[in-house]
């Protein structure tokens, strides 16, 4: 996988591969080949059965201003609410499901804060409004749905091995985009790790060398032991 | 009265080792709440209405349309009619409502007629600043006339630093809940303890009377604060007064552009600087004429030469006053522009002299005095790992091809130590212990500094301490500012803890048949010092405490802190001559601050100091329109920053070990961002062979430098 192709800024790409957008069809039969989360998932306040996850307003008419009701799929569980279809997808996830672990900071496609998956890519969710998710049947999963509560996913597990992370803000974006480099490149040099997370996300506090290490290890591979200089 | 003093190196099992930071976990699986994050039970969301004009006379405020949007529960006016705006971005209105896109609509439709001033935001030399200009200080010392007149050799040179912005990821604001007359304020702030009078104060005055006893800040986790967050805000205490109308809970961040524009930003620096000395090098004269913005206000004046204090000198600022924003104390307030206004100039007069500025350096250390031999042994450290003497040539590099290589150093020194701070130490009879303190941990592993801390004195691993920070209900501790809060906690929470160890050896000592000063803590053991085989388990001993926990509370000693850092930096540079694209290479930096407690976050801070440095140095700055007087690039699109592609090899070493470790701990957020931007000037000269005269050193700078532009 190239490196544009995992360009978060592009929204033209994060439809997977093959390039199409997930159509009506496509998501119903999306969403019937996760019946078990779903009905695992069912037991939870508010959590809509099948039925009621198709009701994304039709493709082509127009809705809003008022809030409608829509279906986003989010690490593996239906979620359904009524926005209003300006929302973000950064703003639904941290306003109206509390999954605060995306951050909001530019809130315009440059740092990479908010950093969530969709269809396995990495892309910027201040920048896809929640019914476009919603319509095309993204298949959303942000750092919540990376290891269960009170477990850590091996990246994480990196970031704290290494001292990726200082004040944290921009960190859980960092493991996301780190998520989908190592999808597609799971063993990475410092150098390339450098080149591809160099300029989709942005630390204030300067905790590059940390997280580049960070990726290097969470890909299996080694780095020079702290204090060898 | 119970002697405090930190462990001999053989008997530190944690402090000044490789320890992760303890809420590194939390922050690297999203789980971490942050201010940003807390979504109270029927919040509101809070949006600002401010100024577009620089400069203006609130004429009239009618918020009559706003009140009737969809949403909307309460506007609150923050600055009222009449009021003079002195910069575009000031927060006048606030209006909540029940989701963040109805707040914003509503904030919007607030109505508000301005007298339009005159504005003024160019940071010119004083002669073109008309009456916008104070002169705010001047000193002479010695005879610089003289010295310059006697001098081997005299460069004058002008140099300029301009504004750049705090741009913490997690922007001012605080999220406010009344429970009755009780007031909790989920706050980003470096001034746990201290934000809470403000917030009382201010409320009090505003007609909502509150009790600074009724009023809880909380702060567990914070997104950045480099100096701006020290503040209850007006926004905040507006936020406040909305929770209060509504009766219910209000969020209140604010959006990245008023972050950029109003939430703080380092004063610029500029001065015509002389400066002379012996053909060997010696510093005999300095003169500066300096000027700078600090906004609206007058600046306190700033003293130059930095860190050297030379025989002869004159100096004299002016403040050019503007509307360019208000200025926020930003990491090591001052003392990157200052270092910067200093330690070029050497640079440019040993590159007169044609001599290595190390050399230079190292012949003018002891103006420094007890000082000179540390610095000494920083610049052999820094030389070695640079391979400086291979890679330094003199002014410009030579070799054909438009890629020019270059490298340059920079020293630099802060006060850090401590300032208050009152710790509780519990020990219960489980064995568990509980460290509280109302401090703060802005993402330095101020948190994991006091879990260390508290386990090597107790003998206990880390895991067997909660510590308790970032709630206003705990012991009162400093806010964070000045690199004070290690050197603060570090000493309240040994000293406490000290405490809490000596009652527990007096319980026990009777049950082990010796006197409790007889007793150590060791390896989760109460044991007999000398002999270890006579002593109990952590658990068996807390055990002995019956039903009742130990409680000690105690306050930092200034007896096992000190004051006073030094460091050298160093940096290599490729810079492309055609372009004017400059890249990084390496840096280099050596540093002392003490007794260091954990090695992990120290270096972090100082890589982090590095990355700071670089940002400043070459992509960070605040750019006004002169027509509108608006700020041009409050975002992050415009507002650059360095990527991980651009920060080059960082190589980081801490001086530690004899005649360090016994001076105590000192603190060490700001000292590693000073030198940054005179380390890469002194690079970039180094290679082009002429100097790139301001920060932050762009393409066009540096190719207005080389003639071409």
């Amino acid at each position: 996988m190239s490196k544009d192709n995992d360009d978060p800024k592009d929204v033209s790409k994060w439809s997977g591969s093959p390039k199409r957008e997930i159509g009506r069809r496509d998501f119903v039969k999306l969403v019937g080949g996760t019946s078990v989360a779903i009905t695992t998932a069912g037991v939870l306040t508010g959590v809509p059965s099948i039925a009621e996850a198709e009701d994304n307003p039709p493709r082509g008419k127009v809705v809003g201003p008022a809030a409608v009701l829509i279906s986003l799929k989010i690490n593996g569980q239906i979620h359904k609410l009524s926005i209003e279809p300006r929302v973000t997808l950064i703003d639904a996830l941290r306003n109206h499901m509390d999954m605060t672990g995306a951050k909001k900071v530019c809130d315009r496609a440059t740092c990479g804060a908010c950093t969530v998956q969709i269809n396995g890519k990495a892309v910027y969710s201040c920048t896809v409004l929640a019914i476009d998710a919603a319509g095309m049947g993204a298949d959303i999963r942000t750092i919540e749905g990376l290891a269960p509560e009170g477990q850590y996913h091996p990246i994480s597990a990196a970031f704290v091995a290494n001292d990726a992370q200082q004040c944290g803000f921009c960190t859980s974006g960092f493991v996301m985009a780190t998520k989908s480099y190592l999808d597609a490149n799971p063993h990475p040099t410092i150098e390339e790790a450098q080149q591809w997370l160099g300029g989709g996300n942005i630390c204030r506090c300067g905790t590059y060398r940390g997280l580049r290490r960070a990726v290097v290890v969470a890909g299996g591979g080694n780095v020079p032991a702290e204090g060898a200089d | 009265m119970a002697e405090y003093k930190w462990p001999p190196s053989e008997k530190r099992a944690l402090i000044g080792k490789r320890v992760p930071r303890l809420d590194g976990p939390a922050k690297s699986s999203g789980r971490a709440k942050y201010t940003f994050d807390m979504n109270r039970p029927g919040m509101l969301h809070a949006k600002l209405a401010f100024s577009p004009h620089a400069h203006a006379k609130v004429a009239a405020i009618d918020t009559s349309i706003a009140e009737k949007m969809p949403g909307v529960k309460a506007v609150q006016i923050i600055f009222p009619v009449g009021t003079e705006v002195f910069w575009a971005g000031q927060e006048l209105v606030a209006v909540a409502a029940e989701t963040e896109e109805q707040a914003r609509d509503a904030a919007r439709a607030v109505r508000i007629q301005y007298d339009v001033l005159p504005h003024f935001v160019s940071d010119v030399p004083p002669e073109r600043a008309g009456i916008n200009v104070v002169k705010t200080g001047e000193v002479k010392e010695g005879d610089p006339d003289r010295a310059f007149a006697e001098a081997d050799a005299v460069h004058e040179g002008y140099y300029g630093n301009t504004q750049v912005a705090h741009c913490c990821l997690e922007p001012h604001g605080q999220v406010t809940e009344w429970q009755g007359d009780n007031l909790t304020v989920w706050a980003t702030t470096q001034n746990v303890s201290g934000i809470g009078g403000e917030f009382a104060k201010s409320l009090t005055a505003k007609g909502v009377p509150v009790d600074v006893a009724n009023v809880e800040i909380i702060c567990q986790m914070m997104g950045g604060g480099f100096g701006s967050k020290f503040a209850a805000d007006p926004w905040g205490v507006a936020c406040a007064q909305l929770a209060k109308t509504t009766g219910r809970p209000v969020k209140l961040m604010l959006e990245r552009d008023q972050e950029l524009m109003e939430a703080g930003s380092r004063p610029s620096l500029y001065a015509r600087v002389k400066i002379a000395a012996k053909k060997d090098g010696t510093l005999t004269g300095w003169q500066s004429d300096a000027w700078g913005t600090s906004g609206p206000q007058a600046q306190s004046p700033l003293n130059l030469p930095y860190l050297f204090n030379f025989p002869n000198r004159s100096a004299n600022f002016t403040a050019v006053l503007t509307n360019t924003g208000p200025i926020r104390a930003w990491r090591a307030p001052n003392a990157p522009q200052q270092c910067y206004m200093t330690m070029c100039p050497f640079d440019d007069l040993a590159a007169k002299l044609q001599m290595d500025p190390v050399e230079m350096y190292r012949k003018n250390l002891p103006i420094l005095g007890a000082r000179a031999k540390d610095y000494e042994a920083e610049i052999t450290k820094a030389s070695e790992l640079m391979d400086w003497k291979s890679k330094w040539h003199p002014r410009g590099d030579t070799g054909t091809g438009p890629i020019k290589r270059g490298v340059g150093v920079s020293l630099h020194t802060w006060g850090g130590g401590g300032r208050s701070s009152t710790c509780q130490v519990k020990i219960n009879p489980d064995g568990s212990v509980e460290v509280s303190l109302a401090s703060q941990d802005l993402g330095t592993g101020n948190r994991t500094v006091i879990g260390i801390v508290a386990a090597d004195t107790l003998g206990l691993p880390l895991e067997m301490v909660h510590v308790n920070i970032g709630d206003s209900r705990f012991p009162p501790s400093g806010s964070s500012g000045g690199s004070t809060t290690v050197g603060s906690v570090s000493s309240s929470t040994r000293v406490t803890a000290t405490d809490a160890l000596n009652q527990l050896f007096a319980k026990v000592a009777p049950v082990l048949g010796v006197s409790a000063e007889r007793l150590e803590a060791m390896d989760s053991r109460i044991q007999v010092i000398d002999d270890a085989s006579k002593g109990l388990d952590w658990k068996q001993a807390c055990a002995k405490l019956g039903g009742t926990s130990i409680l000690a509370t105690n306050q930092m000693s200034r007896d096992i802190i000190s004051q006073g850092v030094g460091g050298v930096q160093m940096a290599e540079v490729n810079v492309d001559i055609e372009t004017g694209v400059i890249r990084v290479d390496k840096l280099v930096a050596v540093q002392d601050c003490g007794l260091i407690i954990n090695m992990t976050t120290a270096e972090s801070q100082v890589y982090g100091a590095l990355i700071f440095g670089v940002n400043y140095s070459l992509y960070e700055e605040k750019i006004m329109d002169q027509q509108t007087g608006r700020h041009l690039n409050p975002n992050m699109e415009f507002y650059k920053l360095a990527g991980m592609h651009d920060i080059g090899e960082l190589v980081v070493h801490m001086m530690t070990g004899p005649s360090y470790d016994e001076r105590g701990p000192i603190g060490l957020g700001e000292p590693p961002t000073v030198s940054p931007g005179a380390a890469l000037s002194n690079a970039v000269a180094n290679a082009i062979g002429v100097r790139v005269p301001e920060l932050p050193m762009t393409p066009d700078r540096v190719l207005a430098a080389l003639g071409k532009a």
